[in-house]
């Protein structure tokens, strides 16, 4: 895998340890299980050591001790055992922990991001940030901590141990075994390139799956599979080879540092036998070359390890890094410390001198001015493109204008807070969204301790009812994310309950009938029609029939309002509205 | 993980070599302990330092071969690893563009991603380990056993005890913990789920002041997440602590044993010290065999993901009714036969009994509500879905008798509900249609489909670059580009479903207008839910519920047909007498 090779920036180490902060009592008692776990396994070979040197031969054997440190190592064998386990507990708590608190901050924030954020970043990434990435990033921290520490306290006491039993020979080890990291960096440095042609590969596959999935349709309308396929094995192909020198290459490590190690141990052996042999066992007994062999392969497999764990834990940290970039992230500018509270709004709508634009060099709306009146109905058309959601991002204060001033009932909504002012405005978008769980809870959404009386209600007055009791599980049938198995217009028809549940005093509808069967539509329009009573209501709408009831009509192209009027008057004027109107009216007539 | 396992075929003299060579190399190994005895045995105990030189160079040696067998086991399984999953990578493409559109669906464009990539990929990295340790570690675990018992058979009893409680140990433990980290992952995907939903919805959450109430959810499922994967990581955690307390305890029995041994004058000290080094060879590769069962459950659990698409059936099954044939249709005639449609064997029929005949260069439209089987009746034109009963014919003969699809699918020109472009330049996307189009074909196509103006107002005009999804172009301007594209093969039959959703009244008019006056006069079907853009038609189709309720012209329907009526009143309420 490529784990992202890029290093981590500065100061992400010290972000991770102050989520440590927490947990500060079980990082030092995990430091300390650690310290006697390796002390004790250390321990252990000396031990067992001292039993061979009990055994001479042939009745010469002291039983008496044998028995005796047998019972004593039993005793550092299940003490270390359980060491290593309440350690492994402690790091268990630590990394899942900051890994929760991580996601939850994370999850926290994106709740107070700009819409400018969301919509510039693509869902799959920042969600892949706080799934993927916190998960390979706990798992690189217990690996750490695991390891690292254990690692490191492993080579550190071998080495005294092994100073300990026989200066000369520990020599030979400490002098053999740095060849072992040497050929593990040589290997990894001559492999880093493999694998980032083979990641980049792998790229360039997924990117044509992407589109070959997830425009399975058109593929197939056009028969493009066999073409599709072409590439994609033209592509698998070229993955085939690198994957297979890169995962070849890197497959020598093992091997080769096996080797050294097989050195490490030949060369314990030699010197140790020759000591003994030359000096009569005096500097050396055989239970001691024992231990001391046991030591030779205990040492060389934390270094092993530790560059493996370095690596982990610098991709951890890389991880870390990108989960830090969206918690980094700017939060929308909180409410003004006086901010109003907007309670039941006459609905007196009006944009003084608006100008707004999703990036700075490309301007959109310009010194727009409107003045609604309460309950009254206002419809938006225009071509395509021509800023008509831009509006309503800018009425729920999605977005904020760069110049000039939305008021309701006299107050700018800046001086307002968002929820008051969100709760006010009620909703029915292009894009119906639904949460996953039961049709019950989605028509709640909005107030979730609605009874159930109040929750068949309103889906009768959105007409979804009939629909809905046609369901197995009726308003218990659990939907999957986006809304499941619904058909688009069920899908709209529940968004339309949602709101049928407490009508906010303002509306906003952004073509929401725009895939319901017209006659749906027809009913629907009814039910909005009495809940529109009274009520401040703006409407987007490509179909001139649903809006010509409207008591102000704003067409708007590239961005401004080109006209305003009610349907008579525009048509008097013989204007864009006029030749929207008879492009109708035309084929009506043909 | 079995069912894979034929992707391995191909590589089977690999898959065996592997293993093979990492065999011989553990072989080499396994001697090792025999060369230390003789070393402390006899070269010490007769302090005969050339001896000991000598078997420290056979030692060596043993090491270097071992080297040798291990760099050709590598390379082995690395080339059958590699070419199984380049193989289960191409048996996953090819198989997801077979899948019917209810399938790919039901999957999701994601999970489809993500099996393709991350789960082969483990298979893979499973595999490769698989070859290179399944066979070394048992071998080594029951090559020492045998060692030891050519040692001391007494001291070796010891094994035999060993042995079975380790396995009962690991096995116990995996088998208890692999349902855990499946529990895991299910928590995970929840998680994911919330997390994606709650990004989607963003505009929706916040219009409904929900953050809290998401946050308040969140956290609860992250919790539960936190909670199992701790309880879980305390229960695998046992593995290793257990496993070194029997493998410690086993080498204080062998050691005492064998203490025995020389007492009687069995056995000298450097055989003790064999038997201990065979427990500890023992203990090591335990230790490898634990960390590698989990990434086999792991990859096990990928493998089922993979299998499951693999499993799913094909959307298509090739003609096995009447005389296949090969040429393309010549006509555009489209005739329906009491046809019925459920697209799963127990719901209900999403069509039924339908029958209609469109002459060639005759235009349809079809009207009705939401799920009223709109899409599903014009789906089975191009033969996206085959027929529950009843037969579909172009050119008076059935569209199961084409031997290829495509070749019935190339004459037809279809523009999807939803506007989906490819990453490419305009031209790229619009010879998908047809890839031997000339200039004149392309703009003639794009001038029907009013999206001259899109391409000039492009600077490098018809290779201008469209993104991925082609997200760097408006809605309506997709929507024209696509049905340019199936404009291009100037098809006998064009099928407009809902296409003109997303353009302006005026668009759609002109559009219409131009479909018209086309020069090969393709037998045009609009699905529409405007009464508007299908009350030229020369036939239109009323559907409600997946059944035919009416079929006639516009007049014709307004006398007679109640339904299309109240449509047609919802649109037009306001212009009283225009009905004519």
């Amino acid at each position: 895998m490529s784990k992202s090779k890029t290093r981590a920036p500065r100061g992400t180490l010290r972000r991770v340890l102050s989520y440590l902060r927490g947990y500060r009592l079980y990082l030092i008692l995990s430091l300390i299980l650690a310290l006697s776990s390796v002390a004790l396994t250390l321990l252990l070979p000396v031990l067992i050591g001292n039993i061979i040197d009990c055994i001479v031969g042939k009745n010469d054997v002291n039983f008496d001790t044998v028995t005796q440190i047998i019972a004593q190592s039993a005793i550092v064998i299940a003490a270390t055992a359980l060491f290593q386990w309440l350690m492994n507990v402690c790091n268990n708590k630590m990394a899942f922990g900051i890994a929760r608190n991580i996601r939850n901050d994370a999850f926290r924030h994106l709740q107070k991001v700009p819409f400018s954020y969301l919509d510039s970043h693509k869902t799959g990434d920042i969600v892949s940030r706080l799934i993927t990435d916190v998960d390979q990033f706990s798992d690189g921290l217990l690996l750490g901590l695991t390891q690292l520490f254990s690692g490191i306290l492993t080579i550190v006491g071998t080495i005294a141990f092994m100073l300990w039993i026989h200066p000369g020979i520990t020599l030979v080890v400490v002098l053999i075994t740095p060849v072992s990291l040497f050929v593990a960096a040589f290997i990894a440095r001559r492999t880093y390139r493999m694998f980032k042609l083979q990641s980049e590969i792998r790229g360039k596959q997924t990117a044509l799956m992407e589109e070959a999935i997830g425009s399975h349709d058109v593929v197939a309308a056009f028969s493009q599979e066999d073409k599709m396929l072409e590439r994609f094995d033209d592509l698998n192909g070229k993955l085939q080879k690198a994957s297979l020198q890169a995962t070849f290459f890197s497959s020598l490590t093992n091997p080769s540092t096996r080797f050294v190690n097989s050195l490490v141990y030949t060369g314990v052996a030699l010197t140790g036998a020759l000591s003994i042999a030359s000096s009569g066992g005096v500097s050396l007994t055989v239970g001691g070359l024992s231990a001391f062999l046991a030591y030779a392969n205990q040492y060389a497999k934390p270094f092993n390890e530790i560059s493996g764990v370095v690596t982990e834990f610098q991709s951890a940290l890389a991880c870390a890094a990108r989960i830090f970039e969206v918690l980094d992230s700017d939060v929308e500018k909180s409410d003004i410390s006086e901010a109003k509270i907007l309670s039941s709004p006459a609905g007196a709508v009006a944009f003084k001198e608006v100008s707004f634009a999703y990036s700075p060099d490309r301007p959109l709306i310009q010194n727009m001015n409107l003045t609604v009146a309460p309950g009254e109905r206002v419809a938006i058309v225009g071509p395509t493109g021509c800023g008509k959601t831009t509006v309503i991002n800018l009425l729920m204060r999605f977005y904020d204008v760069d110049a000039g001033a939305i008021l309701i009932d006299g107050t700018d909504i800046r001086d307002m807070t968002r929820e008051s002012l969100r709760r006010s405005l009620g909703m029915v978008l292009q894009d119906t969204w639904l949460k996953s769980g039961s049709i019950r809870d989605n028509i709640a959404f909005g107030k979730p301790n609605a009874t159930d009386e109040e929750i068949t209600a309103a889906a009768k007055a959105a007409h979804a009812h009939s629909f809905i009791k046609r369901l197995p599980q009726g308003y218990e049938t659990i939907l999957g994310e986006d809304g499941g198995l619904l058909s688009q217009g069920q899908k709209q028809l529940l968004c339309i309950a949602r709101l049928m549940l407490s009508p906010p005093p303002m509306l906003i509808l952004d073509e929401a009938t725009s895939s319901i069967d017209t006659r749906t539509e027809l009913r629907i329009q009814k039910a909005f029609s009495t809940l529109m009573q009274g009520r401040t209501t703006f409407v987007v709408a490509h179909r001139l029939s649903t809006v010509q009831e409207a008591d102000t009509i704003l067409v708007m192209k590239d961005g401004n309002v080109i006209e305003q009027g009610n349907h008579k008057t525009l048509l008097a004027k013989d204007g864009f509205y006029a030749e929207l109107y008879r492009s109708q009216f035309e084929i009506v007539t043909k | 993980m079995r069912k894979l396992l034929r992707f391995l075929k191909p590589y089977r003299i690999e898959a065996c070599l592997g293993p093979f060579f990492k065999m011989l190399e553990a072989l080499f190994e396994l001697f090792i302990p025999l060369v230390v005895a003789d070393i402390i045995d006899v070269g010490i105990a007769t302090g005969d330092s050339i001896y000991i030189i000598k078997r420290c160079v056979i030692m060596v040696l043993l090491g270097v071969i071992g080297l040798l067998c291990s760099v050709t086991a590598q390379y082995f399984s690395a080339k059958a690893a590699v070419g199984m999953t380049t193989g289960i990578r191409h048996a996953l493409f090819a198989h997801i563009g077979k899948l019917s559109h209810t399938n790919t669906d039901r999957f999701g464009t994601a999970t489809l991603l993500s099996r393709t990539t991350t789960d082969v990929n483990q298979i893979g990295t499973t595999v490769n380990l698989v070859l290179r340790l399944f066979l070394r570690s048992p071998f080594i675990v029951f090559g020492a056993m045998i060692m030891a018992f050519t040692v001391s058979p007494k001291a070796a009893l010891t094994f035999t005890v060993t042995i079975p409680a380790l396995s009962v140990v690991i096995f116990g433990i995996m088998l208890i913990s692999i349902p855990l980290f499946r529990r895991v992952q299910a928590k995970l995907d929840r998680v994911l789920g919330l997390t994606r939903e709650n990004l989607s919805g963003a505009r929706v959450v916040r219009a409904f002041v929900r953050e809290n109430e998401s946050v308040q959810e969140f956290t609860a499922a992250n919790s539960e997440l936190t909670r199992l994967q701790r309880f879980t990581g305390r229960f695998s955690a046992l593995l290793n602590p257990l496993t070194y307390v029997i493998i410690n305890l086993s080498i204080l029995a062998i050691v005492y044993l064998g203490g025995v041994q020389v007492n009687i004058g069995n056995l000298e000290t450097g055989d003790v010290i064999a038997l201990y080094n065979y427990m500890s060879q023992i203990l090591v590769e335990l230790i490898k065999l634990a960390n590698f069962i989990i990434l086999i459950t792991k990859a096990c659990a990928c493998a089922t993901r993979v299998n499951e698409i693999l499993e799913t059936p094909e959307g298509m099954k090739k003609s096995d009714i009447l005389e296949p044939k090969k040429q393309a249709p010549k006509s555009g005639k489209v005739e329906f036969k009491n046809v019925s449609l459920s697209y799963h064997k127990n719901s209900d029929n999403a069509l039924s009994d339908i029958s209609f005949t469109a002459p060639d260069g005759s235009t349809v439209g079809i009207i009705g509500g939401t799920g009223s089987g709109k899409s599903s009746l014009v789906n089975l034109i191009p033969r996206f879905y085959d027929v529950t009963s009843g037969s579909v014919l172009i050119d008076n003969t059935d569209v199961r008798t084409y031997t290829d699809t495509n070749t019935l699918r190339n004459t037809i020109g279809i523009v999807p509900q939803k506007a989906e472009l490819f990453a490419g330049t305009i031209r790229e996307n619009l010879l998908m249609g047809n890839e031997f189009a000339d200039n004149d074909a392309i703009f003639e196509a794009l001038r029907v489909a009013q999206a001259l103006n899109i391409v000039e107002q492009k600077e490098d005009r018809l290779d201008h670059v469209i993104e991925q999804g082609g997200r760097n172009l408006s809605g309506g301007q997709r929507q024209r580009l696509t049905i340019a594209r199936a404009l291009v093969r100037r098809p006998k039959i064009l099928i407009l479903d809902d296409s003109a959703s997303a353009l302006d009244l005026a668009t759609d008019a002109a559009l219409r207008h131009a479909l018209t006056e086309l020069p090969y006069h393709p037998t045009t079907f609009i699905v529409s839910q405007r009464a508007a853009s299908v009350m030229h038609a020369d036939l239109i189709l009323v559907l409600e519920d997946g059944e035919l309720i009416d079929q006639g012209t516009h007049k014709e329907l307004l006398s007679r047909c109640a339904i299309y009526r109240e449509i047609y009143d919802s649109q037009f309420k306001n212009e009283g007498g225009d009905r004519a």
